[in-house]
């Protein structure tokens, strides 16, 4: 079974091999190649969840190790897996929606010159995410880590032609690239403290190393989560990584990819136990990113960018969870299951959608489709009361837990925190109520764009429904399934482990409270969007709508702070090397040169002037001699 | 006769030979004063060897004699190159190396 798990990650790395070099004679069947391979590597991972379950809970943790990797004097580092039941979460996440993902995009690219390499691209990226979770150290976790940030890049920028998808794509390499930072300093941190990399020795050696250190390696996996993951404050690569192909926003930007911020804190869970101000920072974090994407999302009128901002806050909420310990974890991972679930079905709806609208995305041109599209409408609706955790749908489960999870840490900090996620839900509410009134309800607003070409909105081929479909009854069920006799806690305690909390109040009165919230961002939102028509041209709007439109002015402040500053830093820099470094070399060297101006006048070719200098150094050393012997 | 009075005597020799060495443009001149100093040095070597009562002022006065003997010979050498060449045997004209 064990060397299934390479099989794992090898199935979608041949299919970018083969797509990638084979060349255009597969231009015609590469989608279905690197659709087939995706679903090879579902059929493996449900064969090793089988097999899995047929252990008991403590027996199910599968390590083995490939080769021998760099090993140099006291230096080892392994090729080597590690699935225990919170990797084969992420497989089956990852594996299950990249394979529908890849069927969709069978009929969203159909029409696109590359879609080859975009297939390629696509299987590229499930190979190193599925590496990112399977492996069994940090070092190869950290090879996982660069890898879907590459394949993150290649995508963004797919259609490279459009500027703005360029700049977008250089940006989120650029962000990213800060957290990889924290990744890589907090594994030399763990090199220099545990002498190993690998996830065993390090978590149970958690305990004896000093705090100070844990808090720094804390600190620096919080951060690179924050640049994965895209939050506060390396969130501002998300939105423009909207820029990409639908398919690729589903995939990689709602429900694999950007939460591997999450599944590396939960992996590293035991380092944060011992670190509380570390994991203050994390919750700290969470709270503020899951507020921070929701008012963002409240703003947007680009449908994408909407959800992407949703997508940044249930992170958030995620992170929140993570950051709360063991009472969190197994709430976080869950959020993170149902979050793939919904969250890739509205992806893949609002594609759909503008499969069928010639590519407009601004929902002030949509309206009154829920005619025209049914799939869509029924799928993406239920992936709608899924997110904003609408009573026995998969969102309310997960989030539910979250907020109780919140209340739970205690004293100030769980009332702010628990505030701050209640308030998160209503506002989800709000502007997810507002996304569904603004595309599926209300008149048709679309008109003929520049061309002249107006859109006439149908419904997508079956290999776009049919994903959306799956992914639907996912967002409807999962949670219900994961919930009914705590199946999920059972499942991921021995390895996450979970406390329970005392919340300062019943997780009834919580419940009821998030309903409360829930009703009146829906209200509020259909007060605004559903009661009255929606203006084409986007009105004025109070501060806050403008601030949150420039998405709370992140790149604003990226650019004043970290742009000009550093036009001033190196400016300052260039002064100091211009007066002062070279300052001092350039000195010398005059001196050196006026110097040597001077003594070259010595040479004036005379035998007798040289003759002078002669017995003047034989008198003077004679001199010095006999006063040596005088004294 | 006091010995002393001969290092005297090589004392004023040897300022002689380094004045013309000095201050003399001919290169005859010059090489005949450098000759002066050397016998200056020897005859003070000799002077030491009686002083001391040993031989080794004298061996080394014979051996500045054959160095001498074989300066003599380049360097005149050398001076009637040059003579023939520049017309001259200034010192002062012989500065083709000079920068």
């Amino acid at each position: 079974m064990e060397n299934l798990i390479g099989l794992l990650v090898a199935a979608p790395l041949l299919g970018a091999a083969v797509l990638l070099c084979g060349g255009r004679r597969l231009d015609r069947s590469g989608p279905w190649v690197g659709t087939l391979l995706a679903a090879v590597s579902f059929a493996l991972a449900v064969a090793l969840f089988a097999d899995m379950l047929g252990r008991s809970g403590e027996e199910r943790t599968l390590t083995t190790t490939v080769f021998s990797w760099v090993p140099v004097g006291g230096f080892r580092a392994d090729v080597g897996f590690q699935l225990d039941q919170l990797s084969m979460t992420f497989v089956l996440l990852i594996t299950g929606v990249g394979t529908l993902i890849h069927l969709y995009s069978v009929g969203y690219m159909e029409h696109d010159e590359r879609r080859r390499r975009f297939f390629g691209y696509l299987n590229l990226f499930l190979a190193a995410m599925l590496l990112l979770v399977v492996a069994g150290n940090y070092l190869l976790l950290y090879v996982g880590w660069e890898g879907v940030g590459l394949a993150s890049y290649l995508l963004i920028g797919f259609w490279q032609h459009k500027p703005s998808a360029a700049t977008a794509a250089k940006k989120a390499f650029l962000v990213n690239r800060v957290g990889d930072m924290g990744l890589s300093i907090a594994i030399m941190l763990m090199f220099t403290t545990f002498g190993t990399f690998a996830f065993g020795p390090v978590l149970e050696g958690a305990g004896q190393a000093g705090e100070g250190k844990l808090t720094a390696v804390g600190l620096m996996l919080l951060l690179a989560a924050c640049g994965k993951s895209a939050q506060v404050p390396l969130q501002s690569w998300l939105g423009d990584a909207m820029e990409g192909p639908t398919p690729v926003s589903a995939l990689i930007h709602a429900a694999t990819m950007v939460t591997a911020g999450v599944y590396l804190i939960t992996r590293s869970g035991a380092l944060f136990d011992a670190a509380p101000t570390a994991q203050t920072a994390v919750v700290t974090v969470g709270a503020v990113t899951l507020l921070f994407g929701a008012i963002v999302g409240c703003a947007k009128d680009d449908i994408k960018k909407a959800l992407a901002g949703s997508t940044m806050s249930q992170i958030g909420y995620m992170i929140l969870a993570a950051g709360l310990g063991p009472v969190g974890y197994v709430f976080a991972i869950m959020h993170l299951v149902t979050h793939g679930f919904f969250k890739a079905g509205l992806f893949l709806g609002a594609g759909s959608v503008m499969h069928g609208m010639n590519d407009e995305v601004d929902m002030r041109r949509y309206g009154g489709l829920r005619k025209y599209m049914p799939v869509t409408f029924v799928t993406f609706g239920l992936g709608y009361l899924a997110i904003i955790g609408f009573p026995g749908l998969s969102g309310f489960f997960s989030k539910d837990k979250i907020i109780e999870a919140a209340f739970a840490k205690g004293g100030t900090e769980g009332w702010i925190l628990g505030g701050a996620a209640l308030l998160g839900a209503g506002i989800t509410a709000f502007y997810m109520t507002r996304v569904m009134l603004m595309t599926f309800f209300g008149e048709r607003r679309w008109q003929p764009d520049a061309d002249g070409n107006a859109p006439h909105p149908h419904e997508s081929p079956k290999t776009m429904t049919v994903p959306m479909v799956i992914l639907a009854f996912g967002s409807v069920f999962a949670g219900g399934l994961f919930a009914v006799n705590d199946t999920f806690l059972k499942w991921l305690e021995p390895v996450t482990g979970h406390a329970h909390g005392n919340p300062p109040v019943s997780a009834l009165t919580v419940t009821a409270a998030t309903m409360v919230v829930l009703v009146l961002g829906v209200a509020l939102a259909w007060a605004r969007y559903g009661r009255k028509p929606v203006p084409v041209t986007a009105p004025r709007g109070s501060w806050l709508t403008r601030a949150a439109r420039r998405d709370l002015l992140q790149d604003d402040f990226n650019h004043i702070v970290l742009v000009r500053g550093g036009e001033h830093l190196t400016r300052s820099l260039v002064y100091v090397d211009h007066t002062l470094v070279d300052g001092v070399v350039n000195g010398t060297a005059a001196s050196v040169g006026g110097l040597s101006g001077r003594m070259r006048r010595l040479q004036n070719g005379y035998a007798r002037s040289y003759a002078v200098s002669m017995f003047g150094g034989a008198a003077v050393l004679i001199a010095a001699t006999l006063l040596m012997r005088a004294v | 006769m006091n010995p002393v009075n001969y290092l005297y005597l090589a004392a004023l020799l040897f300022t002689i030979g380094a004045t013309g060495v000095l201050l003399r443009r001919n290169a005859i001149v010059v090489f005949m004063c450098v000759e002066l100093m050397l016998n200056a040095c020897n005859l003070a070597f000799v002077t030491f060897s009686r002083l001391h009562g040993n031989l080794d002022g004298q061996i080394i006065a014979f051996f500045t004699m054959v160095v001498a003997a074989a300066e003599v010979v380049i360097g005149l050498a050398i001076i009637v190159t040059i003579f023939r060449s520049r017309h001259s045997a200034s010192v002062d004209d012989a500065n083709l190396l000079k920068l």
